[in-house]
């Protein structure tokens, strides 16, 4: 079955999401879909899957008998899974408190519940070759499981057409290759698949197609093998950055210290050894961590945000301490605040009892300048910002009490690569000024470019690698696979 | 933000608010003429009731106001803190209890003695009534919707009681209270006017509270606790639970101390039914004012009018004032739909 | 306690708890998609008054039939409110609650007068399960019932069915437990949560109608005086199972019971304490079934 999605519109408000852009499919094939944060990639990949409706352009379905369909577009998923398109979103959309069997169901719109679905479950789940324990809980699972059921799911109404936003972002490099091995068996056994990603090798490795979209616009569509990693980079961004270059600082005062600290998750210890390390002023430290390691809890035991989780040891940390959180706009900021108000937030602790507005107007004033935050003053609303804007704010609310430790979780995410380099330059800046500098990140080339030092999380365990271990031995530790469990 | 802004953004407020209030009244009308009833006479009672004269406007309407005002920013300070005190109800009974318990005794003592005791006894009692919601909702993460909302009956039990026993007149044959004595009533402000003290009591509380929720570190705290917890506490390493239980315990205090007033101010006295049921109308004077100080003190106006215009429908036109909660609900959904977002 | 008694007070207690099982287990199906409803309160009521209405001029079926579709529209101006305007989910109940007691308040004193409904409504009879009401003291308190109780009975196991053995009742909890991952895989949630809300509103007009025709015998404004709320404490306690609200139903029919005990005994303690016994068990069972215990994750959400 071919899917063909031409000159395809949608704006939101006064963005312009999709500027005309055409995709095409065929069986048998995989077609990547490269391109930056904001390039419109998942907004073209939702109005195949009837989730979004374009503002003009159609959509084609032709199942090789002459009998091509073409229509406007989907009014809803269900819709476009009674076409044959399926689809695994960038964000796990099972649901924790139903099993395994009730998640496949739900979405593969079958009738039967209870045992009889657990049948079916189990020989859908024998017939993709994803094996999955079909009576568990969705929450029981781990991550890479869930991303199996994700799959899973997708094909549970029989798609001739596989659409997968960013799928490997959640995993372990080992875990990817295993992945992308799954698609490239799929795809000969027929299934049409489009595949988001921003990974460059991950597009040599298995696509036939690529499409590269920059700011809704399609700038290239071809066959791979005559594209080569510098021409597929250049589409996407739109001209070269310049690379970031490494600062070697030297190392300060320990700012940091941990002697046998023991920490646990949801009550239950999250490693065999206890953590001993000392960070010192001027260093950047990248935590490699695939979700749910441990490495949550330490930065926020680090940050002061929740030593709750300490249950023996010492953790000694030089004041002050900035912290920001992964979630922007749940635990960064409140969006419905202004620039000032939320300024007024980082620095509450410091504050005097009564309030002098106008100097906490200036010193927001101060950091928007100081930060390049661009949409507004310090009267503005917060939800009225872009997300880059919002964690440049951030950065400069965090930096604007000069702390002798920052810790950032995830401080790029969401962001392009323009504004997660000056993100990373201001990171190198608070080093470079003599602060400890620790940051996770869910992308481990991000740890790798960024960090003098690279500690690695898995099951609760800490490591330390050198810099300039290769990504492969990283993504290994990540999963403690050259370890005996 | 520039002054320009402010005032676009209070008439607008204003103008919301008014569009809310006349769709539920339009609302109530038109139910009253489906229903049969005489509605011209009920609209014609219901002016004369609120605005009829200078004595309807402040001894009935503004009499009716000012419990409305204190439950309204009783029900502002939880509210902001992102808490709902559904039980004000229960609060100002309990309040009403207190003052009572307190106000029949000290015949004689100078009222700038009693009344004090009388009005702390009201707050007292309120935030008392309130601490069991707010320890389940600290300890054990309970909401404090039900637990507020289940106390008011208990409360309304406890009156029921009081009246019938310890606190009930000397001649244990009405179920109500003996008379406070007079160093335990508010002073009326003129003569002839049933408008007492509370009213500019109400009005200076009101000013505070503006004053404290935009212009303190715990106003700030509070107003961060309510707009964004978690921020709130992984920036600003505010302790949440703290905050909103003592914004609860404070809203609580207000509520009692509503009721603390009524007695000491209108009814000089305890008995079954003391409010019309202020406690639930002073959530739509919250919603409505969205929460503003400065808009609590229009809407609780306005449903005060509302309220003593209800009083002369009932007795000029027969309409019961029980019609009057719909008018209220309409204007919670209304204000809740136009404000779309929590108010800030 | 001697057999009559322990009859009497078992009968009295299932009578007592026939409208809250009823109104819990509606309450459970919308809560269980997200929705948490206290207009739940507000549409007993307005199923009161129009089983009232309806037995008066029809008969006691066409009383239970003008409740329970009082009891639909109501939960569906609250459904339409909180799930397609998107307010708050407590407050807009509260309105709704509201809005029905103003409602039933001025139609009550059109359709009786200043007098009130008085006795005048037909209720309904116990009627006896042959055989099964033989059985010694079980028998005479779960068999020998109104019909209404019976169909509480009923309801006990098809919501199980319909929460747990149907398509319909998983995309309910689906709505609840991830209503954005719901969407995600195509559940319509917003339609789902009204069809919810709309069954709860069905199961709230039922209580309602069994308030009036099997237990008071008659119509009072503000009648239900916080069943439904003590509905929604009894959905927590339950667990949102049908059979677990079931028991905890009893608990509360037995709560209230108890005066009749007691004034049987002829005690000089207030009646007010039985009064608040029910309220109290409420908050003292909050405290016990804590929310980290369960209930649906996206609760109160909007979407």
């Amino acid at each position: 079955m071919n899917l063909s999605l031409g000159n395809i519109s949608r704006r939101f408000a006064e963005t312009v999401a999709l500027e005309r852009v055409s995709l095409a499919v065929r069986g048998s094939e995989i077609h990547a879909l490269l391109g930056e944060n904001g390039a419109g990639k998942t907004t073209l990949v939702r109005i195949a899957y009837g989730a979004l409706r374009a503002d003009s352009g159609t959509i084609a379905i032709d199942r090789g008998d002459d009998a091509t369909v073409a229509i406007k577009g989907f009014s809803s998923p269900r819709e476009a899974r009674a076409a044959g398109i399926g689809m695994v979103h960038q964000h796990f959309t099972s649901i924790g408190a139903l099993s395994v069997a009730e998640n496949i169901a739900l979405t593969g719109g079958w009738a039967d519940t209870g045992r009889a679905a657990e049948r079916r479950a189990a020989a859908l789940i024998a017939r993709i070759g994803l094996p999955l324990p079909e009576r568990s809980r969705a929450d029981a699972l781990s991550v890479q499981l869930r991303q199996r059921l994700e799959i899973v799911k997708a094909l549970a109404a029989d798609a001739q057409v596989l659409l997968l936003d960013e799928p490997t972002a959640v995993l372990a490099p080992r875990e990817v290759d295993e992945f992308l091995g799954f698609l490239r068996r799929l795809a000969a056994a027929g299934t049409a698949i489009v595949l988001i990603t921003h990974k460059l090798d991950e597009v040599f490795q298995v696509a036939d197609h690529v499409t590269v979209l920059r700011r809704g616009s399609l700038i290239l569509a071809d066959e791979t093998r005559r594209q080569t990693p510098r021409s597929l980079a250049a589409a996407m961004i739109g001209g070269d950055l310049p690379p970031v270059t490494r600062t070697l600082s030297l190392a300060g005062p320990v700012l940091v210290s941990a002697k046998r600290l023991r920490l646990t998750r949801q009550g239950m210890a999250t490693g065999a050894s206890a953590l001993s390390f000392d960070i010192r002023g001027g260093e950047i430290v990248g935590v490699a961590a695939i979700e749910g390691n441990g490495q949550r809890e330490l930065l926020r035991a680090i940050g002061g945000v929740d030593r709750s989780t300490v249950v023996d040891g010492t953790l000694e940390v030089s004041q002050p301490t900035a912290f920001i959180p992964e979630d922007r706009t749940a635990e960064g900021l409140i969006p419905e605040f202004t620039l000032a108000e939320n300024l007024l937030l980082g620095t509450i602790r410091d504050a005097p009892r009564w309030i002098n507005w106008d100097a906490v107007r200036d010193r927001a004033d101060t950091v928007v300048a100081a930060f390049d935050v661009r949409g507004g003053g310090s009267d503005v609303r917060v939800s009225t910002l872009s997300g880059g804007n919002q964690q440049r704010f951030m950065m400069g609310r965090a930096l604007a009490r000069h702390p002798r430790v920052l810790v950032a979780e995830d401080p790029t995410r969401g962001l392009d690569v323009g504004a997660a380099q000056a993100i990373h330059r201001r990171l190198q800046d608070a080093a470079a000024a003599g602060a400890a500098v620790i940051v996770h990140s869910s992308d481990v080339d991000e740890v790798l470019t960024l960090a003098q030092r690279i500690f690695v999380m898995a099951r609760g365990e800490l490591r330390e690698l050198p810099a300039g271990t290769p990504r492969g031995v990283v993504g290994d530790a990540m999963l403690a696979l050259d370890r005996s469990t | 933000m520039t002054a320009g802004v402010a005032v676009e953004r209070v008439s607008r407020d204003i103008a919301h608010a008014m569009a809310a209030f006349a769709l539920g009244l339009a609302l109530l009308m038109a139910f009253l003429l489906l229903a049969g009833f005489d509605v011209g006479g009920a609209l014609a009672a219901l002016w004369r009731g609120a605005f009829g004269s200078w004595y309807a406007f402040t001894s009935a309407t503004l009499v009716r106001a000012t419990p409305l005002l204190l439950l309204g920013l009783a029900f502002t300070i939880g509210g902001r803190a992102g808490a709902l005190n559904i039980g004000m109800e229960g609060q100002f009974a309990a309040g009403a209890i207190a003052a009572v318990a307190i106000g029949v005794h000290g015949a004689g003592t100078p009222a700038a003695i009693e009344l004090p005791l009388v009005l702390a006894g009201g707050l007292v009692a309120g935030a008392a009534w309130i601490a069991i919601p707010v320890i389940l909702r600290a300890r054990f993460e309970i909401t404090e919707v039900i637990s507020t909302l289940l106390l008011n009956f208990v409360a309304s039990a406890m009156v029921s009681y009081a009246v019938t026993g310890p606190l009930q007149e000397a001649s244990r044959i009405y179920p109500q209270s003996a008379p406070l004595v007079s160093g335990a009533r508010l002073p009326h402000l003129g003569t002839g006017s049933r408008l007492h003290l509370g009213f500019p009591i109400a009005l200076a509380i009101a000013a505070a509270l503006a004053l404290v929720l935009n212009h303190t570190r715990w106003g700030f705290r509070l107003r961060a606790v309510g707009a964004g917890g978690r921020a709130a506490h992984i920036v600003g390493g505010i302790n949440t639970t703290r905050v909103i239980a003592v914004a609860l315990l404070w809203s609580g205090a207000l509520a009692g101390l509503g009721g603390a007033v009524e007695v000491s101010g209108v009814s000089f006295a305890l008995y079954q039914n003391l409010s019309p049921g202020y406690g639930f109308t002073a959530i739509a004077v919250a919603l409505l004012g969205r929460m503003r100080p400065a808009l609590v003190v229009v809407a609780a106006i306005m449903f005060g009018a509302l309220e003593a215009g209800a009083g002369a429908m009932q007795r000029d036109a027969a309409i019961p004032a029980v019609g009057i909660e719909v008018v209220e609900a309409v204007v919670i959904v209304a204000a809740l739909i136009l404000a779309w977002r929590r108010p800030r | 306690m001697n057999a009559a008694l322990a009859v009497a007070f078992g009968t009295a207690s299932i009578r007592v708890a026939t409208p809250l099982v009823l109104a819990a287990i509606g309450e459970a199906i919308a809560e269980r998609s997200g929705v948490i409803n206290l207009g739940i309160e507000g549409g007993m009521l307005a199923g009161a008054f129009a089983a009232a209405v309806g037995a008066t001029h029809g008969g006691l079926m066409a009383g239970v039939v003008a409740g329970t579709l009082a009891g639909i529209v109501v939960a569906f101006v609250f459904g339409a409110i909180a799930v397609w305007g998107r307010t708050d989910q407590i407050i807009s109940g509260m309105a709704v609650t509201l809005a029905a007691t103003g409602l039933t308040g001025l139609l009550a004193r059109r359709v009786w007068g200043v007098a009130g409904a008085g006795l005048s409504i037909p209720t309904m009879k116990a009627i006896a399960v042959p055989a099964l009401a033989t059985i010694p003291i079980v028998g005479p308190i779960f068999f020998n019932q109104p019909a209404i109780t019976y169909l509480a009975y009923l309801m006990i196991p098809l919501a199980g069915w319909l929460l747990f053995r149907s398509r319909f009742g998983l995309e309910v909890r689906a709505s609840g437990e991830g209503p954005a991952a719901a969407a995600a895989c195509g559940v319509a949630v917003a339609r789902v949560r009204i069809t919810a809300v709309v069954i709860g509103g069905l199961c709230a007009g039922l209580a309602g109608a069994s308030l009036v025709l099997a237990e008071v015998g008659t119509f009072s404004e503000q009648m239900t005086a916080g069943r439904g709320f003590i509905a929604i404490a009894i959905v927590a306690l339950g667990r949102w199972n049908p059979v677990g609200i079931a028991v905890a139903s009893l608990v509360f029919g037995a709560a209230t019971a108890t005066q009749y005990l007691f004034q049987a005994a002829g005690t000089s303690v207030p009646y007010q304490l039985f009064l608040v016994l029910p309220y109290l068990l409420a908050l003292a069972v909050m405290a016990i079934a804590t929310r980290r215990h369960g209930g649906p994750a996206g609760l109160g959400q909007t979407h």
